[in-house]
């Protein structure tokens, strides 16, 4: 690897979002040296577009919002002198737990003895005529655009989907100062939770069930929708077409854990719908199949902020705890708390079948593709 | 169009403090922020065409994802404008498929 700086670390956390901070933290607090490489110029993931509060119990912070809880995970990394390195793209990882990334346009090696992947998810996107037009967007594009940059991606704008992403930003756009002309969803039943929904029904925005878009239509940008209701069959229904004049389109129809580093290293995986696709096969500690290699977050399964932030705690207590910085006992101590914090937050109409899923993830049997 | 006011988020203080050059014509901006955010500020949201069939895109993903958003900027092509930050001065092109290197013939 002739040219390439070469630094070392204990622990290696990709991804400086709401696991890898959190995994991070419990790394340091154990005394381990850890250093998180995120790509971005700012650390936080996905945290700081969160400006609404929290579920979950008091343990959870919940009603404390999204942004908060990220400007006190920063305080803490910084009050343990987590060393957080931004603007630095990972790109390989090494059998020998080499990470590779750039920095300055250079390329750098960090040489760790545990690696905790906490990449993320990326959004899905939907095709359909004229999806590629400017102004169909991810609704995750549109939150980061009002929430971070404080600018708005349009004045008018149809919603596609129902879950809890396309709900909270349906109402963050109006909090923002846009139009949200209707909001619809293909299923005959809205995805996310009744609260988020009801908000954006009270400030008068139309949720159309089993509808569909047909196709976006302008120029050189989007100048109208035309949308169509769905059979009980998922068929459009003849005649229903409507056409809605709207400059933006977001698009929140899932998210899919961002993978590409677990293959690399040749972790297992299994195909959990439940957890938005392919992840990679973990036990209770977070580990994956290949030894020191662990995952946490939305690469382990699409989740929130708070599930990924205990995933995040677990790897990390158990990376200080394989390096021998936690004696088994304290550790096991540690995890147990954290166990029953995550199992707390998966329950209810919706934490159950993550539970259910992750359980399943966690009970597959190491050796072969799922 | 910016938001300045925001019930939970407070007032955005922050100082148009940069320009850039788009296409010829100057646009207010501020340092550090994304180029694509400074585009939107303005209404410009059609960013480059596509090689085959010249059809517009612009930002979709918002984090450096999708490459949707890329533009030549100070003659480089391909730049993601929506993680690339803002200095005063930046010279931003619409870009035309992949686009030419500014000493490329
Ligand atoms: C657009 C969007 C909006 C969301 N909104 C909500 C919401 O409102 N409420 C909610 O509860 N959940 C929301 N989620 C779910 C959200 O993913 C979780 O809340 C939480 O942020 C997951 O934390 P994480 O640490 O796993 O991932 P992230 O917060 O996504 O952090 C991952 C980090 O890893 C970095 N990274 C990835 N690959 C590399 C690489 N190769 N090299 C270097 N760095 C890398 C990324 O840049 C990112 O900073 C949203 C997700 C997305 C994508
Ligand atoms: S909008 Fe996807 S990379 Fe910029």
């Amino acid at each position: 690897m002739g040219g390439r700086t070469v630094k070392t670390t204990q622990v290696a956390v990709i991804g400086a979002g709401p696991a890898g901070l959190a995994a991070a933290i419990e790394v340091a607090r154990a005394g381990g040296s850890v250093t998180v490489i995120d790509e971005n110029a700012k650390p936080g993931g996905q945290l700081f577009k969160q400006i609404h509060k929290f579920f979950g119990s008091r343990e959870h912070r919940a009603g404390v919002r999204g942004f908060h809880i990220g400007e006190q995970l920063l305080v803490e990394t910084r009050e343990l002198n987590v060393e957080v390195l931004l603007d630095s793209p990972v790109y390989a990882l090494f059998p020998d737990k080499t990470v590779g990334y750039i920095h300055d346009g250079k390329e750098v090696c960090l040489k760790a003895e545990k690696i905790i992947i906490a990449a993320g998810a990326a959004e899905n996107a939907l095709a359909f005529p004229g999806s590629t037009l400017p102004g169909v967007m991810g609704a995750g594009a549109a939150q980061t655009m009002i929430n971070v940059h404080r600018v708005l991606p349009g004045k008018r704008i149809l919603m596609i989907g129902s879950g809890n992403v396309g709900l909270i930003v349906s109402y963050q756009l109006m909090q923002a100062g846009a139009d949200v002309a209707a909001l619809i969803e293909a299923a005959p039943q809205i995805g996310g939770y009744g609260v988020h929904a009801a908000k954006i029904l009270r400030a008068g925005v139309p949720i159309h069930l089993s509808h569909t878009v047909k196709r976006a239509m302008g120029k050189d940008q989007v100048e109208s929708v035309e949308m169509m209701e769905l059979d009980a069959r998922w068929q459009p229904v003849a005649g229903s077409e409507k056409i809605l004049a709207v400059d933006t389109v977001c698009i929140a129809v899932g998210l899919t854990p961002l993978t590409e580093l677990a293959w690399l290293m040749g972790c297992e995986f299994a195909f959990v719908p439940g957890l938005g696709g392919h992840v990679p096969k973990h036990d209770l500690n977070m580990e994956t199949t290949v030894p020191g290699v662990f995952v946490a977050g939305d690469i382990s399964g699409v989740e929130e902020a708070s599930t990924a932030m205990e995933e995040g705690r677990l790897a990390g207590t158990a990376c200080a705890e394989g390096l021998g910085l936690l004696e088994r006992e304290r550790a096991r101590d540690l995890k147990t708390v954290i166990w029953e914090r995550m199992n707390a937050l998966r329950t209810g109409p919706f934490g159950d079948g993550r539970r259910k899923a992750k359980d399943h993830l966690v009970g597959l049997p190491v050796g072969g593709y799922e | 169009m910016r938001v300045v006011k925001h019930p939970i988020l407070g007032d955005d203080r922050r100082k148009r403090d940069a320009a850039i050059i788009v296409d010829g014509n100057r646009v207010d901006a501020i340092t550090g922020e994304p180029i694509a955010a400074a585009l939107m500020a303005a209404g410009i949201r059609k960013f480059r065409v596509t090689p085959r069939f010249g059809s517009p895109r612009g930002l979709f993903c918002g984090i450096g994802r999708c490459i949707d958003c890329v533009m030549t900027v100070d003659g480089q092509p391909n730049v993601r404008t929506c993680v690339t930050p803002v200095k005063d001065g930046m010279i931003v092109e619409t870009q035309t498929g992949l686009g030419k290197w500014a000493d490329e013939p």
